[in-house]
């Protein structure tokens, strides 16, 4: 296999950079690699297009955690109140 | 005491907030909850450190975020990463193992992420939860230190005790998963 088909072919590394250079740095080896595989690699677009949405919904998702849906029940709400009061009592 | 402080009111004001905090970073529910209990007797127990120069939900949310990074360290250590390697079985077959192309079954392809506008709809919210909580505990919570708390690497790399190179394997690893999850789950 040729030095550019190593490139064209290795998805796992192109993807691999794609996650590096969304949170990091790549070198000007990386880059290079980067930019001719996805010059000729339509699947790893699609990647990069969606993994970088991910990254969206994931701090969308943090933002709103408050607005979710997860909650406690009143009954554990009430244990914890009174472990606290306990607590609270001793001293 | 401070005025701005009341441990009477704690559960009823901040539980429900810092459970949910909670589980969008552990995928158990019990320990979330038991981190929430944890968090506010530590709260009480330093009582006094409390300066007022934040609010009483930012100074127990800063407590409960270290409860819940030595809970991921005991837990990838408890665990001896058995789960990780359940993990990376299930991405075996994503790339050739000769050149690393992808394979064609789980390759990306189009579904709903692609024309959703996550700063509008939230309606994906609980598949992109569920996906999440299926990776395993160390690289959950490398993942969301980073995506969500936006950590530096170096302070996620000190912590979790990782080097530089596991560090880039599982934000790969993690999100080739999640990728994966959120396409064959997303309705």
């Amino acid at each position: 296999m040729g030095a550019l088909d190593k490139i064209t072919h290795n998805c796992k590394h192109a993807t691999f950079l794609i996650e590096k250079k969304l949170i990091g740095r790549l070198t000007l080896r990386e880059k290079i690699f980067l930019r001719i595989h996805l010059f000729g690699c339509g699947v790893c677009r699609l990647y990069q297009a969606q993994t970088t949405k991910i990254n969206q919904m994931i701090r969308q998702l943090f933002l709103d955690t408050t607005k979710h849906d997860v909650k406690l029940t009143d009954e554990v709400k009430k244990e914890m109140q009174d472990r606290i009061e306990d607590e609270l009592n001793k001293n | 005491m401070n005025i701005h402080i009341d441990p009477h009111s704690w559960v009823r004001a901040h539980a429900d907030y810092l459970y949910a905090y909670t589980r969008a970073r552990v995928n158990d529910e019990e320990q979330a909850r038991d981190l929430v209990q944890e968090t506010f007797l530590a709260a009480l127990e330093k009582i006094n450190t409390f300066e007022g120069r934040s609010s009483e939900r930012t100074w127990l949310t800063a407590i409960l975020r270290n409860k819940i990074i030595d809970h991921y360290r005991k837990k990838s250590s408890v665990l001896l990463n058995a789960d990780v390697r359940q993990a990376e079985d299930e991405q075996t077959g994503f790339f050739n193992p000769d050149d690393g192309h992808w394979n064609s079954e789980p390759a990306p392809k189009h579904f709903g992420i692609d024309d959703y506008d996550p700063l509008r709809s939230k309606e994906f919210d609980h598949i992109l939860m569920k996906c999440m909580q299926k990776l395993p505990a160390l690289w959950l919570s490398v993942f969301t230190m980073k995506h969500m708390d936006d950590e530096a690497t170096d302070i996620i790399l000190a912590e979790l005790k990782l080097t530089s190179s596991n560090f880039w394997v599982i934000i790969h690893r993690a999100k080739l998963n999640l990728r994966a999850c959120l396409q064959k789950n997303w309705i």
